[in-house]
């Protein structure tokens, strides 16, 4: 749908190099203390031409603050107000005043300046580490200018990875359920939007069900169930053409479907006389193959970064519970033996770690532990919370909570809600509907 | 002072006593372990024979009063041989999504095959599975969801 346009990306030149830099904002911990960043409002260059779908004399405040946006959700940096700011933007770009910025207790500064003509728009930023007096990056772009929230993202994604050493996820999508209507007839669309809550699309009308929507890592296809013609099957979407195909040929339900981290397969449940196993399907060839067999119900497959393994849900042992087993459906081990019932596991993008739900004594937790069950650590507690999908980096968790009603489905809600690892930061992300079933994209830059 | 906090216990105590019952009726009016026993909700394929069976928290296995249902539905059927039905399965809301539609999947094969054994061609029952989706009583409560873990069967035009 949103066309993926080329950035042109122009490195100027790297002043410092990563190991004297003074400022590293640590993100292994809940950050308690986050690093107080002054963001200069973008110098826009005079000459500039007016164009249609940019309001260019705002465009370099409006960047600057989609960045600082950025950076306050992360919960590790503190973005300072604009009006103790000490320096015009296009002389600060130039060169910094260091000790008027420190004096507003800034330890980072980001500067750049904006270009607009002939339907281009030239950006470049610099970043500067305030306490040792010295610009860290400086990077500039050229693309067209209806694209300047994308660059708002990929500025801050630069700026994050130098300062964190962690690759950012601001210019990334989330794609989810959107529900509207009462809690017995609900409509459910397919919706996107950027990271940010910005540029929210419906990919779908909401004639008929759709749930579970997740992103290709390695592209912009879309895999989903949909109870078109009430058949529950998964499709396959493609968000820019928005061609929409049946996942293989089944004589049944096909649920819970996910990418293999190359992209090329795609693993699901299909449900045969009341019993749901594990297959896959090579979307390439369109062969199919049965990976677990067994009388008992699994479902929520998702596979290793590197491909080996899989994770999944079975109740095998009388009630839900993950295992985890060889890409070939071998060695199938259970993972949980902790008191309560776990389901939908993710694996990490970084594949170090296991997202998951679990239910205990009436509550929902979201938490993650090692691929081997080791070390669970639950992140939140609520009344209903499930779906637990990663930010490309696997820092951050994205999941959906739903409030509990009264009679007639009263004060029943479904939000995004997402979640640092290290337990901090819990957010909730603001949608134009109610939401649920997140799915995080890949970096679209990459 | 003192006759208030006399009067204030006993009202206590009469306050005790109508939550106790209030527990007590809502039993009767319902839920045995934690499967709904109760005719609210409940339609009728044909006189006497109620559409939906209920079962328990996570489970499939059918209860004595399931299968009660079902051989009514069986017999209703073999009955009326043109007829064909759909068995929808169903899952209460507090469970996982994906798991859930497996679950529903289960308990609408338990009904089938039930009816199957009692002479129902298999050809003439279909099965779908709608999770959590539709639920039939919308509140958040223990009796909302007994209600909501159940297989309906349904008329196919």
């Amino acid at each position: 749908m949103q066309r993926i346009i080329v950035i042109s990306l122009l490195i100027l030149y790297f002043s410092t190099s990563i190991s004297n830099a003074l400022i590293k904002v640590d993100i292994t911990r809940g950050n308690l203390d986050p690093l107080p960043i002054a963001v200069s409002p973008l110098h826009v260059d005079p000459s500039s031409t007016n164009h249609k779908d940019v309001k260019v004399k705002q465009l370099g405040e409006d960047i600057s603050k989609i960045i600082e946006n950025n950076f306050r959700s992360t919960g590790l940096f503190n973005p300072l107000k604009k009006d103790a700011f000490v320096q015009k933007p296009d002389i600060a770009h130039l060169k910094p005043r260091f000790e008027d910025w420190r004096l507003i207790k800034a330890q980072a500064l980001v500067t750049g300046k904006l270009l607009i003509k002939d339907e281009k728009l030239k950006i470049e930023f610099r970043l500067w580490d305030l306490t040792a007096s010295k610009e860290m990056v400086a990077l500039a772009f050229t693309t067209t200018p209806s694209n300047w929230r994308r660059v708002a993202h990929i500025i801050s994604d630069k700026i994050y990875e130098r300062l964190t050493g962690e690759e950012g996820y601001f210019d990334t999508r989330i794609i989810y359920v959107a529900e509207s209507g009462p809690k017995d007839k609900r409509k459910k669309q397919l919706a996107i939007m950027d990271q940010d809550g910005a540029n929210t699309k419906y990919l779908t009308l909401g004639n008929e069900l759709v749930l579970t929507p997740r992103f290709n890592p390695a592209n912009q296809l879309v895999t989903y169930l949909s109870y078109f013609r009430n058949l529950p099957r998964v499709y396959l979407l493609d968000i820019e053409t928005g061609i929409q195909e049946v996942v293989g040929n089944f004589p049944g339900m096909t649920f819970a479907p996910r990418f293999s981290p190359d992209g090329k397969k795609i693993i699901m449940s299909f449900a045969k006389d009341g019993n749901s196993d594990i297959y896959t399907m090579d979307l390439e060839n369109r062969i199919v193959e049965r990976i677990t067999d067994h009388s008992a119900i699994d479902t929520s497959p998702s596979y290793s970064p590197d491909g080996k393994y899989i994770c999944f849900n079975s109740d095998r042992s009388g009630l839900q519970q993950i295992y985890v087993m060889k890409s070939d459906g071998t060695n199938v081990k259970r993972i949980t033996f902790g008191d309560g019932l776990y389901g939908t596991p993710v694996w990490s993008p970084r594949g170090d770690l296991i997202a998951f739900t679990k239910v205990r004594k009436g509550k929902f937790y979201i938490g993650v532990m090692r691929t081997d069950g080791t070390g669970e650590r639950l992140l939140t507690e609520n009344f209903y919370q499930e779906a637990p999908s990663w930010s490309p980096n696997g820092r951050v968790l994205v999941f959906y909570r739903e409030t509990k009603s009264g009679s007639q489905g009263k004060g029943f809600t479904a939000k995004l809600w997402s979640i640092d690892i290290t337990g901090y930061n819990e957010r909730k992300i603001k949608t134009e509907t109610d939401a649920s079933d997140p799915s995080w994209s890949s970096t679209l830059s990459k | 002072m003192k006759f208030n906090t006399k009067v204030k216990n006993i009202l206590l105590v009469v306050f005790a006593t109508l939550a106790l019952s209030a527990c007590a009726t809502q039993k009767k009016a319902g839920i045995d372990g934690d499967v709904y026993t109760g005719k609210d909700t409940v339609e009728y394929l044909a006189s006497g024979v109620p559409d939906r069976i209920f079962f328990a928290t996570n489970k499939s296995s059918l209860t004595t009063a399931a299968r009660e249902t079902l051989r009514k539905q069986a017999t209703y059927l073999r009955k009326n041989p043109k007829l064909n039905v759909t068995i929808e399965g169903h899952a209460d809301e507090r469970g996982t999504r994906e798991y859930n539609l497996a679950l529903g999947e289960r308990r609408a094969n338990a009904a089938k095959d039930y009816m199957m054994t009692y002479g129902v061609s298999g050809k003439r029952i279909s099965v779908i599975s709608y999770g959590k989706e539709k639920p039939v009583n919308t509140a958040s409560t223990p009796l909302a969801w007994s209600q909501n873990r159940r297989s309906v069967t349904v008329k196919v035009k």
